[in-house]
């Protein structure tokens, strides 16, 4: 059941990536990858109210490993850093690294913090 | 023999092309590529996790090593995306997008710093953080260029 639960939250996670990444890029054009960046910070927001109430095991399975763990990307994000400076963009390579960090981990505790005051 | 731009963003670049029109005439098989490969890539990160358990401010190794294995995977994979299989349609949705984006998570990075950190272990944390980091941008330049080293060494130009 955890599995299948993993499976359908990965289903929709991923697709919801791509296609966020996809309509940030169409109305947004710049060589500095907001579009990961976005859906990184969504995806620890979300995350970080599922750690925050008591969630079931099946929730977490479903929300926090499938949906968000599809959701959010580490390789995406450090491709695009090595890219950016490799094309000489070194500012917005450091400013990828340190807005993601930086915004995934406030997302993460914002969430944590508003799942925690819910209760 | 005219190259493509190589994408900045592994998931989508609409400045590349290809990628711009791939959602056309449908974009189903796109679609359906990038779930496939994430429900494979999320099960495979859930499998390691079981299999790698940590306590309550111990590190986090298991999300260190996928993170940092999906890395060198993700620079592997974009060398042969974008300079050897070239006209594969589905491949970079599939393995890169799907099952590296799947299996690579951004948002259990995030909390399990928290989570280390309020189980007493800062420290503990702030290692973390910066050993994901020190592993994974080193892992992606090491899998493209260990991967274009090959394709060179095979393909006499």
């Amino acid at each position: 059941m955890t599995l299948l639960l993993i499976a359908v939250g990965a289903a929709i996670g991923a697709p919801l990536r791509y296609l966020t990444d996809r309509a940030i890029q169409a109305r947004h054009d710049s060589v500095f990858p907001w579009g990961t960046l976005t859906v990184n910070v969504a995806g620890c927001l979300v995350l970080g109210v599922v750690t925050g109430l008591p969630a079931t095991s099946a929730w977490t399975a479903l929300l926090g490993t499938g949906f968000c763990g599809a959701l959010t990307t580490y390789s995406t994000f450090s491709y695009e850093t090595l890219r950016l400076a490799q094309e000489g963009a070194r500012f917005y390579a450091v400013m990828n690294v340190v807005a993601s960090v930086v915004a995934g981990l406030g997302a993460a505790a914002v969430g944590f913090v508003f799942a925690q005051a819910l209760q | 023999m005219e190259h493509e731009p190589v994408p900045i963003d592994a998931d989508i670049d609409l400045h590349v092309p290809a990628e711009r029109a791939e959602l056309r005439p449908s974009p189903v098989p796109v679609l359906a590529a990038i779930s496939a490969g994430g429900v494979c890539g999320a099960l495979a990160r859930y499998a390691v996790a079981l299999m790698w358990p940590h306590d309550p401010g111990g590190f986090p190794w298991a999300t260190l090593v996928i993170n940092v294995t999906g890395c060198l995977l993700i620079g592997v994979l974009m060398v042969i995306v974008t300079e050897v299989a070239t006209g594969r349609r589905l491949l970079r949705p599939f393995l890169g997008v799907g099952v590296l984006g799947g299996y690579t998570t951004f948002s259990t990075y995030a909390v399990e710093i928290h989570q280390t950190a309020a189980a007493g272990a800062p420290w503990t944390a702030l290692a973390y953080l910066a050993g994901t980091l020190a592993g994974a941008l080193p892992a992606v330049w090491a899998g493209s260029a260990l991967t274009r080293a090959l394709i060179v060494a095979k393909v006499p130009r």
